[in-house]
C-alpha cells in the first residue's frame, strides 16, 4: 500500500478567501465570506451587555443587533487556549455570533480543504471545517456555525429574554467592512 | 487442530516500541518516513498529538505506545504510516516508532477470545510470539459521538 500524493485533476481550480487570525498562540482560518463586519473591541464599549452564564464561560458579551442580540464567543475559550488581550470582533453573517479574537494574522487563498482526519473525533468536528495548507503549515479552518449550538443560543436568549436593554439605535463604528 | 493447521502466513511489518516489537499486517502500511515537524492545533482529542504533512496530505500522529507498553516513546526516530479502514473511509495515521521496522513473512495465529481486542493475531518470528495489532482498537474515531452541529456545513473548497 502507498501513499499517493493528493491528486492533481484537471478541473479547474476552486479557491476561497479566508482570514487567517490569531487567537491565543494559534493561527486559524475563517472563509472571509462568513465575516461580515470586523471592528475593534473599543466599539463593544457602551453597546454591549454583560453576560455571566457560568456554563457558557466564553460569552462574555451580547451586543443588540436590530430585534436580536449577537453573543460574542471568545475564540481563545472556545477552543480551550489560555485567553489573551483580544483586539478584534468578527460580526458572522447571517449568525447570531460574534467571535473576539487577538487580530488579523493576514488574508489568504485557499485552494484545498483536506477534510479533518476521522481520529479527531471530538468537539473538534464541530469547530473545524477541515485543514488546510499556508506556507506549508497546516492551519485548522473554523466552522462559522461551531461557536455555539442552537442550546447554548436558546440559554442565553432566555437569560437575556428578561432584560431591558438601553437604546442601541446608534451602529457601533465599524472599522472595516468586508 | 494443531498448530500448523491452525497458523498462515502472512506479511507483516515489524516495528519496535521501546524495547517491545510489535506487528502490523503489511498492506495497512503505506511508509515508513523520517521525523518531521508536528504541526499542533486546538482540538479534544488526547491521544493525538498533532498532525504531520506527508505528501501533501495531512496525517494525524497518534502514539499508541503508552497503551501498549505503559510509556510513552521517548526516542523517536520514525514515524509508520499505516492505513485504517473504518466503515466507507480510509484514515492515514503516522504512528511514532523507535528503531527501524523490518517487513517479515511469518506464521499468524488468529487472535482468541480471551485476547485484547487490539490483538489481532500472533505471529512466530525468530522464536519470538510477537502480537500483530488491530489498530481500530488502539486509535481513536471509531467509537467517538460525534459532537452536535450548530448549522448546516458549508461547502468545502476542493481543488
Amino acid at each position: 500500500m502507498r501513499l499517493a500524493a493528493t491528486s492533481q485533476n484537471s478541473h479547474p481550480l476552486r479557491t476561497e478567501q479566508i482570514i487567517l487570525f490569531r487567537a491565543s498562540t494559534q493561527v486559524f482560518a475563517i472563509s472571509s465570506a462568513s465575516v461580515q463586519e470586523v471592528r475593534s473591541v473599543d466599539s463593544l464599549s457602551g453597546v454591549a451587555v454583560d453576560i455571566n452564564e457560568p456554563s457558557l464561560a466564553k460569552v462574555r458579551h451580547a451586543l443588540r443587533r436590530g430585534d436580536r442580540h449577537v453573543y460574542v464567543v471568545n475564540a481563545a475559550v472556545h477552543f480551550g487556549l489560555r485567553p489573551s488581550p483580544a483586539a478584534l470582533i468578527f460580526l458572522l453573517r447571517k449568525s447570531r455570533v460574534a467571535l473576539l479574537v487577538d487580530g488579523i494574522e493576514k488574508m489568504s487563498t485557499m485552494s484545498q480543504l483536506q477534510a479533518l482526519p476521522g481520529v479527531f473525533c471530538h468537539e473538534e468536528r464541530a469547530w473545524y471545517r477541515g485543514l488546510t495548507v499556508i506556507d506549508q503549515n497546516v492551519i485548522p479552518v473554523v466552522h462559522a456555525g461551531g461557536f455555539l449550538v442552537p442550546d447554548e443560543i436558546s440559554l442565553l436568549d432566555a437569560l437575556n429574554g428578561s432584560r431591558s436593554f438601553a437604546d442601541t439605535t446608534s451602529e457601533p463604528h465599524t472599522d472595516m467592512t468586508l | 487442530m494443531t498448530w500448523t493447521e491452525q497458523a498462515d502466513t502472512c506479511s507483516c511489518v515489524l516495528l519496535r516500541l521501546g524495547e517491545r516489537r510489535f506487528a502490523l499486517a503489511a498492506n495497512q502500511v503505506a511508509e515508513l518516513s523520517a521525523p518531521s515537524r508536528v504541526f499542533r492545533f486546538a482540538h479534544r482529542t488526547p491521544e493525538i498529538e498533532g498532525v504531520i504533512l506527508r505528501r501533501g496530505r495531512v496525517v494525524p500522529v497518534c502514539d499508541i505506545s503508552e497503551k501498549l507498553t505503559g510509556k510513552r516513546l521517548g526516542q523517536r526516530r520514525f514515524y509508520l504510516i499505516a492505513a485504517r479502514r473504518h466503515e466507507s473511509t480510509l484514515d492515514w495515521i503516522a504512528l511514532p516508532v523507535s528503531g527501524e521496522c523490518e517487513l517479515i513473512q511469518a506464521d499468524l495465529t488468529p487472535a482468541g477470545d480471551s485476547d485484547s481486542p487490539h490483538v489481532s493475531g500472533w505471529l512466530s518470528h525468530n522464536g519470538e510470539v510477537i502480537e500483530l495489532l488491530n489498530l481500530k482498537f488502539l486509535t481513536p474515531g471509531t467509537s467517538c459521538v460525534q459532537p452536535q452541529v450548530a448549522a448546516s456545513v458549508p461547502s468545502e473548497v476542493r481543488a
